[in-house]
This record gives C-alpha cells, sequence and structure tokens, in this order.
C-alpha cells in the first residue's frame, strides 16, 4: 500500500507521494522533503541525531512512521534560525567549539532549544538528563554543556544561576 | 554469474552527461581576524548548526539510484555458486553484480592488497562483501538483494589469535597467517633483577562508532570514469585502490571529500567506495549508498584485541631493568593496517619509561573475526592498557605510590627508546604525571545530599551510596606522531591571493581530509598569520590537488598545516617581490599585516588589493616531515619515528560494589601539545578522546563469539553518553618541538591512550581487584 502524506514542515505544507508504508519520517524528511538535517546514525532510536519536534514535542524522527506526521506540524534543525539569524542554541554551539563533525549537533540543537523552552536555567545534572538521548562520537560532551549554559545565560539573563561550570581547562 | 542486463561495455553505458549532484560540499569562508594560536569559530560550524552542512549521507542527485551490499553471513566458507537471477526480476533493480563484474583487479588493501571488492570462492569474515544491488529506492533494492541465492559451504572459523601463532590453524591466506613478526632486542636479553612483576591482559575489540554512516554517491562520468565523493580519511588512497579495481587509468577515478561524520581511523580502509563506482559504471546513473547501524559494524575495520603477556623486572626503588613481553594483536580476516598496529604496539611497547634491557616481541595474524585495522592511538592504546597496569604492580611490590614509581622510571628528553631512537624533543612524562597528581581531589559524595544523578548506576536508583568506594589512578602515554619506518609521508597544498571587491582574499586548496577535528579552521590560521589576511576561504578537499596523505596518526595539521605555511611563504616571497618593485624597497624591509605590505624601515605601505589590481599570485607547495628510517626486522633497532606525543591523566571513580556499576566522577589530563594552534580545538580533542578512552575502559565492546559480532547496534554496543563523560580538569603544555612546523605536536591520539588505564587503575584502588581485562564489566567486578 502506498500513500499521500500531507504535513506541515517549518510552517510550510508539503506533500510527498508514493510513500511506503515502512518508510520513517526521517526518510521521509530527508529524502522526499529535500530537508537532510536530522541525520541517520542508528534508525533505532539510540542516538537522538534525527530528533525533531512533531506537534511541539521532541521525537526520534527515526521511530515515526511517516504515515503518522499525516496533517501534523514539524519542526526541524533547519527551522529554528530566523532567517540570518542562529538561535541562541545555535550561536552558543558555535561559539564554544561544541561542533566538531557535527554529525550530532542538529539532534543536540533541537534537544537543547527543547531544555531551554522548559527550563530558564538548568542546572550542569539538569543539561545532562536532557541531553541523554543524544551520542556525540567527538566532543566528550564537555563543550556542548558549555554551550547550553551560554545559550540559557542569554536568553534567561535574569534566570536563576545555573550550577557553577563542573569542569576547568587551562 | 553474469548479469545479462548489464552492458558488456560499461563505460559505454551513458551518452549524454548528467548534471553535477544538486547537494554536495562547498567553499568554507570566513573573513575574520585569528590567527595561529588563536579559537577563531570553524568556517562550517554555521552550516552544522543549521543542519544545511552536506554530509556524505546528505548527498543528492536528481537521478540517482540507491546501491545496497550483499553480505557473507559466515565468518568463513567457501562459495559454490551465487545465483542472481531471482533479484533481477524484481520490478526497480538496475544491476546485480558480484566479483566477475569487477573489471579490474579484483583486489585492495591499504598495506597490501589481500581484500576481495566482491568475494570469489571465499569468505573469510561474517560481513564480506559479496554482491551487490542498485535499484530506484533503497527498499527496494534490499528486497532484490534478499533474493540473491550464495551456495555455502561453512568451514570452521579461525578464531585464536594465540593459536595462529602457535601454528595451529589452517592456512587463511597464500602467503601464511602471520601478518606481521616485530621484535625489540636491546640490552642484554638475559637481564635479572631482584623485583619482578608480571601479569596477562586482554583487550577486547573496540569500534570507532563515528556517528556519521559510511557513504557517498558515484557520479558516472562522459569519460567513462566516475567522480566520487566521499566520506573517507585520504582521499589520494582511495582514488588509487579504486582505480585499480575498476581497471582505470587513476585520473578517469575523481574523489571529492563529502561531509564527514566522524572517523576516528574507521575510514582508512576502503568501504563502499568500489561498490558504488562499480554500479554507477554499470547502471550509467549516480549511485548513492549509505549504511545503517548494523551494516556500518560489518562494514569497517575495528581495533584490534590483544593478549598481553609482560614481564618487568626492577631494582629494589623500583628502578625498571628490564621489561620482556609477548603482544598478540588480532588481525581478523584482512591485513588493513595490521602491520602498522604491530610497528607501535612492538616500538612504545614498554611506555614513556627508560628501560635498558627489552625483549618485546609483537605478532599480527590473520583469523575469522572481523578485520581489525586503524582506530585512534593504533597498537599504543593496548599496549599502554598492560604497561601502565604493569607499573601499578611493580608500585605496589616496591612499596610506593603510582605517581611515585612513575617519576622514577620517566622518559625525558635525550632518553633512548627500546628501538635505539633518542628522544631529541621534549618528553615532559614527569611534568604532566605531577601536574595531574596536583589538580585537587572532586569532593566525596555526600550522604546527607545524595543527588541519584552521581552515583554508579545514576536514575536507575541502584545505590543511595550504600556499597559505594571511591579510587583514584593514574596513566601516562606515548604515541608516534605522523607517519613511520621510513614512508615517504608528506602533503601538498595551493595558496591564493587576490583582490575580491577590493579586499584581498587567500583561498587554501589541499586533499587533507576534515572529519570533525577542525583542519579546515586550522588552515586559515595559518594562512592569517602568514600572509597578514583576514578573508580566507577553504575549497572543497579533492583529488584534482596533489596528494595531502591521510588524517591519521595526529599527522593532519602538522603536515598539511606544513604545506599551506610553505605554500603561504612562498606566496609571500612573490608579493613582498612586487611591493620591494613599486616601493623601491628590498624585499627584506617588507612585512605583510593587516591587507598590507609594510616597510619596517621607513613605515610606507601599499595595500595589497592595489597592489595585486586584478592579478593573483598562486604558489603550490609539497612538504615533508624529516625522514625515519624502517626498523631491523630482527632486533626492532631504529630511528622509526618522527615525534611523540604525550598525556596523562588522574581518574577518580565510584565504584557500587554490589552491582559492579563504575562511575567516572572526574578525569585530569595534562598533555603536552608543542603549541596549541587552535586552544579551543585542542581540548575538544582531549575531551573527546578522554572519552572513548572511557568507552574502552568500562564499556565498549564488539563481542564475538565463533566469529560473529553479537552486539552490531548502538542497542548493544554502548558509547559514552553525557551521563558517562565526567567534567575534566585539563592542563596543556606548550613546549615547542623545534623540528616541527610553529613547534606542534600532533593532538589527537594521546588522550585516547592514558585515560583507560587511569580509569581501570582507579577500579582497581577502590576495589583491589586485579582486573586484567577492558573494558572492566560488571561480573568482573561482582566476580559473578
Ligand atoms: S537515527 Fe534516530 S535515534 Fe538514531
Ligand atoms: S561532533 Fe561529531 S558526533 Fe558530535
Amino acid at each position: 500500500m502506498i500513500v499521500r502524506v500531507n504535513v506541515t514542515v517549518n510552517g510550510e505544507q508539503c506533500q510527498a507521494d508514493d510513500v511506503w508504508p515502512g518508510e520513517s519520517l526521517l526518510y521521509l524528511l530527508r529524502e522526499r522533503l529535500g530537508l537532510p538535517g536530522a541525520k541517520n546514525a542508528c534508525e533505532q532510536g539510540e542516538c537522538g541525531s534525527c530528533t525533531v519536534y512533531l506537534d511541539g514535542v521532541l521525537v526520534c524522527a527515526c521511530l515515526v512512521a511517516a504515515g503518522q506526521a499525516q496533517g501534523r506540524q514539524v519542526r526541524t534543525v533547519e527551522g529554528l534560525a530566523d532567517g540570518a539569524e542562529l538561535d541562541p542554541v545555535q550561536q552558543a554551539f558555535v561559539e564554544t567549539g561544541a561542533v566538531q563533525c557535527g554529525f550530532c549537533t542538529p539532534g543536540l540543537v533541537v534537544a537543547a532549544h527543547d531544555l531551554l523552552n522548559r527550563v530558564d536555567r538548568p542546572t550542569d545534572p539538569e543539561i545532562r538528563e536532557a541531553l541523554a538521548g543524544n551520542l556525540c562520537r567527538c566532543t566528550g560532551y564537555e563543550k556542548i554543556l558549555e554551550a547550553v549554559r551560554l545559550a540559557a545565560s542569554r536568553r534567561n539573563p535574569g534566570g536563576r544561576p545555573g550550577e557553577a561550570a563542573e569542569g576547568e581547562s587551562r | 554469474m553474469t548479469n545479462p542486463s548489464n552492458p558488456s561495455n560499461p563505460s559505454r553505458t551513458r551518452d549524454t552527461a548528467l548534471s553535477a549532484p544538486a547537494r554536495v560540499p562547498t567553499e568554507l569562508t570566513t573573513s575574520v581576524p585569528g590567527g595561529v594560536g588563536s579559537s577563531p569559530h570553524r568556517p562550517d560550524a554555521a552550516l552544522k548548526v543549521r543542519g544545511e552542512f552536506a554530509f556524505a549521507s546528505d548527498l543528492w542527485h536528481e537521478d540517482m539510484v540507491w546501491g545496497v551490499t550483499l553480505r557473507s553471513p559466515h565468518p568463513h566458507a567457501l562459495i559454490r555458486s551465487i545465483d542472481i537471477t531471482d533479484a533481477l526480476t524484481v520490478p526497480g533493480v538496475r544491476a546485480v553484480l558480484t566479483h566477475t563484474d569487477v573489471p579490474g583487479t579484483n583486489r585492495y588493501g591499504l598495506e597490501r592488497p589481500d581484500q576481495p571488492v566482491l568475494a570469489e570462492d571465499v569468505v573469510r569474515y561474517q560481513g564480506e562483501p559479496v554482491a551487490l544491488v542498485a535499484a530506484d529506492h533503497p527498499e527496494t533494492a534490499r528486497r532484490a538483494m534478499r533474493r540473491i541465492a550464495v551456495d555455502y559451504q561453512v568451514l570452521d572459523p579461525v578464531v585464536d589469535a594465540e593459536a595462529v601463532v602457535a601454528g595451529a590453524a589452517p592456512l587463511l591466506h597464500p602467503g601464511g597467517n602471520i601478518v606481521r613478526h616485530q621484535p625489540i632486542r636491546r640490552g642484554d636479553p638475559d637481564a635479572t633483577a631482584p623485583v619482578v612483576v608480571r601479569g596477562t591482559y586482554r583487550v577486547g575489540m573496540q569500534d570507532q562508532a563515528f556517528l556519521g554512516p559510511e557513504s557517498g554517491l558515484a557520479v558516472p562520468a562522459p569519460d567513462g570514469g566516475v567522480d566520487l565523493y566521499v566520506a573517507t580519511q585520504w582521499l589520494h588512497v582511495d582514488q588509487r585502490q579504486v582505480a585499480i579495481a575498476l581497471g582505470l587509468p587513476v585520473d578517469r577515478v575523481r574523489l571529492t571529500l563529502s561531509g564527514v561524520g566522524g572517523a576516528f581511523g574507521g575510514r582508512e580502509d576502503l568501504s563502499m567506495q568500489v561498490h558504488a563506482c562499480l554500479l554507477a559504471l554499470y547502471t550509467g546513473r549516480p549511485v548513492k549508498m549509505v549504511y545503517n547501524r548494523q551494516e556500518s559494524f560489518y562494514g569497517h575495520v575495528h581495533r584490534h584485541p590483544a593478549t598481553l603477556r609482560y614481564e618487568h623486572g626492577a631494582d629494589r626503588d623500583g628502578r625498571l631493568v628490564y621489561v620482556r613481553a609477548e603482544i598478540f594483536l588480532d588481525g581478523g580476516a584482512y591485513a588493513s593496517s595490521t602491520p602498522a598496529v604491530v610497528a607501535n604496539a612492538a616500538t612504545l611497547g614498554v611506555g614513556p619509561y627508560e628501560v635498558p634491557n627489552v625483549a618485546v616481541d609483537c605478532w599480527g595474524v590473520y583469523t575469522n573475526n572481523p578485520p581489525c585495522g586503524a582506530m585512534r592511538g593504533f597498537g599504543a592504546v593496548q599496549a599502554a592498557f598492560a604497561y601502565e597496569s604493569q607499573m601499578d604492580r611493580l608500585a605496589e611490590a616496591v612499596g610506593v605510590g603510582p605517581v611515585e614509581i612513575r617519576l622514577r622510571n620517566a622518559m625525558r628528553r635525550g632518553s633512548t627508546l627500546p628501538t635505539g631512537q633518542v628522544v631529541d624533543s621534549a618528553a615532559p612524562v614527569a611534568e604532566l604525571l605531577r601536574r595531574v597528581a596536583a589538580k585537587p581531589l572532586p569532593p566525596p559524595v555526600d550522604p546527607a545530599e545524595v543527588d541519584l544523578r552521581q552515583l554508579p548506576g545514576g536514575v536507575a536508583n541502584t545505590t543511595h551510596g550504600e556499597g559505594v568506594v571511591r579510587g583514584v589512578g593514574y596513566g601516562v602515554g606515548i604515541k608516534n606522531i605522523c607517519f613511520s619506518e621510513g614512508f615517504d609521508d608528506f602533503s601538498t597544498a595551493r595558496v591564493r591571493v587576490e583582490a575580491v571587491g577590493g579586499e584581498v582574499a587567500a583561498t587554501v586548496h589541499t586533499a587533507a581530509c576534515e572529519v570533525g577535528q577542525g583542519l579546515v579552521t586550522v588552515l586559515q590560521q595559518i594562512v592569517r598569520t602568514e600572509l597578514g589576511v583576514r578573508r580566507v576561504s577553504v575549497l572543497p578537499m579533492d583529488t584534482s590537488i596533489g596528494d595531502a596523505g591521510s588524517t591519521s596518526a595526529s599527522r593532519q595539521t602538522y603536515m598539511t598545516g606544513g604545506a599551506v605555511r610553505a605554500a603561504s611563504h612562498a606566496v609571500r616571497d612573490r608579493l613582498l617581490a612586487m611591493a620591494a618593485a613599486e616601493l623601491g624597497a628590498t624585499a627584506t624591509d617588507l612585512v605583510l599585516a593587516g591587507g598590507a605590505v609594510l616597510s619596517t624601515r621607513d613605515g610606507a605601505a601599499v595595500d595589497l588589493a592595489a597592489l595585486l589590481g586584478a592579478d593573483a599570485v598562486e604558489r603550490t607547495a609539497e612538504w615533508r616531515h624529516r625522514a625515519t628510517e624502517a626498523v631491523d626486522p630482527v632486533t626492532g633497532q631504529g630511528n622509526a619515528h618522527v615525534q611523540y606525543g604525550f598525556a596523562a591523566h588522574r581518574a577518580v571513580v565510584d565504584v557500587d560494589t554490589e552491582l559492579g556499576l563504575v562511575r567516572v566522577v572526574e578525569l585530569a589530563c595534562a598533555q603536552d601539545v608543542g603549541r596549541a594552534m587552535n586552544p579551543q580545538a585542542v581540548l575538544g580533542q582531549i575531551q573527546g578522546g578522554s572519552a572513548q578512552g572511557l568507552g574502552l575502559a568500562v564499556m565498549e565492546e564488539i563481542q564475538i563469539s565463533a566469529g560473529r559480532i553479537r552486539n552490531p547496534s548502538f542497542t548493544d554496543y554502548l558509547i559514552p553518553t553525557v551521563l558517562d563523560m565526567p567534567p575534566m580538569r585539563i592542563d596543556v603544555l606548550e613546549l615547542a618541538d623545534e623540528h616541527a612546523p610553529y613547534g606542534l605536536r600532533g593532538v589527537g591520539e594521546p588522550p585516547t591512550i592514558s585515560s583507560t588505564p587511569a580509569i581501570v587503575a582507579a577500579i582497581r584502588a577502590a576495589t583491589g581487584l586485579a582486573l586484567t581485562r577492558v573494558p572492566v564489566r560488571p561480573e568482573h567486578i561482582t566476580g559473578t
């Protein structure tokens, strides 16, 4: 059985024809809608590289069937920046060196974006818990934590101060 | 086995030229200050955070079809026949290929061409490629693949490396089952000592687990050749191997680096390169191949599992008198980098210590286990777990602390290695140890304020602190930087300067693979420092320029950095000569700064953009490090290495002794980097490298039974998450190496080497257990 899927992605109405029943939302986004931002590192829900918002809730796009997105709202990493202006989370990842190969980055940026929408100034254990489903093989996570702290402090400068940075360097 | 749908001459299957792919790597430009020693942002960072960076798995061509690989389910079997008839009947299938369709030589290999592109009459490991399918949809291709009928005669797999060395295994390759045996002999082989410690250590098979799967896009070209966009670590070595397999002249196989989602050694060998090109030539269509995670575990080489038998002899103060060792490395089914891994484990086998009498024998062998090759720190990682475990045993035997025993034996500038090579630049082993030892220790867990997230087991709520003990351990390691043993190791770079819209702009072109480490940033920094410009573009890396060598052995900043500096100097010399003529000055009185040429004599200046006008200055340089030599095959003597990198770690762990769960509380690391070219990127390498060492210490292992991988997924092969990786305290030393560009020392590998033994030492300190195998598993701690 082959179906048509209508879905709103980053505010735009999109349609895909000839979708196979086994296709994931991740395949739909990457291969049919030209949005390869969400990544395919495991396709088993283990790495978080494919993290997107579905109706405002974080999901692993690899675990959602394309058909399940019918009539719903998807927001991907491509939909976070405001034109040339990066989202504060994206900007903080750039500045702190949280990006190496960058394969984990789209998923982590979306997950961190969601965290900061829920918690003003997360503590380090809160950040760790929120990002525990996102694997990164390059950075050892230290600079990713730094990026989230920086983004939080900029988005909510007056908010409750997070716990002091855990590490030190140089 | 031939495919009736295949045209006899694949190069004539297309009559119209295909357009370029729609999504490919792009030039990266930034116009900012930021020379050597500063930390400007990566030129690709904005693309990466936006999700717009073109990774190899993101490539896309309007006309493309999908390729998949049929792999052997058996670790060792004869192939009686392959029947593709059924597969060809699946609608949407474009080609089904087997070894008879390989037009060139059906062999490849980094050091020895012993591996078939597609298996012929035998398969030597589970996962070995046997056939290929191209189809309009990846699922169609997979369905057709399942309809290929292969008749196997299953054979007993050879799985024990030590048995192979003992000669007790059937022949797997015509030249014998020993890939390399390297002895090292120094001093008195019969030396004796009053204090002797012995141990046998084992290292499990680790996976690089880069996040971006093997992938690429092959586009057939009008000249009968192919353009391959791929994630790799060394474009030119891929190009040479692909051309041989396709039977094409090298210049008809053109490679462009696509976005690489991490590498860590796992992309040194070919994976889908030849396969995609073959399918592209046979179908006349662009072919995309992307492995999924399970296939990735079968599709690249791993870290060699090892058995290491050591005996250390020392005087009563713990000063080493001799080290004797036997090291067995399981290379799996094909040679890959095994010869170089053997060389490292042998020549660095006693660690960063002065040892007058050494007898080491290291073997790398063929088995029917998954092929093993390069992974960050190769050879040195396995040896370090053994020699550092031995140093702790020795400390206990002579009654001193773990730092003290290492200080008493630490190598320094001027020390002689077991190969007879004298260390002729900084070797601050003692200083690195003192630094990590001097760091304040993290506070103990406060029983009154227990946060589950900070205990072993975490929010699984396995303990509130009962049964939890803390331990502290140390490790230090040594790694050779750049290619060793007389290899002609060089890199090529082209630098161009011109005026663009009134601003002076530089462009760098190399074939050096950016795999995530930040080479693109460092190359820009070098050009800024040497030419005094802000705007620098990095062209996509490809084979239209000369070889840059491999992004491995921590060598690329050293080598391609050296080449870019050399090319920049040639450009500078030309610009200064032009300015000298313009100003009526001598070139030696002129310098480049701030986009202008300035006279140091009278302050006269000429703007570079004006000086250049419509002209461009472009220079290409090929650059080599100082020569090395092969080691003697019998004694292991010789000046084999270019440079050494050193790092030391202190690990603090909490162990739940009842459940065997470990939480690494903190890692301290000190490393000498010669010159921190980009301090932020240096820290990133130390943090990421330490995390991979943590993984080997307590979680990561490809579990093999009878030659089969039992855990080919991220569900069952665990890599550290943000919950597993503790905060780090890092000291970066910058003791310039006078032989290296900018005094730099390769950074990437050393932190992976020393974190593993430090963590295991800390678990031993906490539990009192011997722990001779990594990764340490809960049952090793609980004894169940
Ligand atoms: S690709 Fe979806 S979680 Fe890994
Ligand atoms: S930056 Fe490479 S996986 Fe995170």
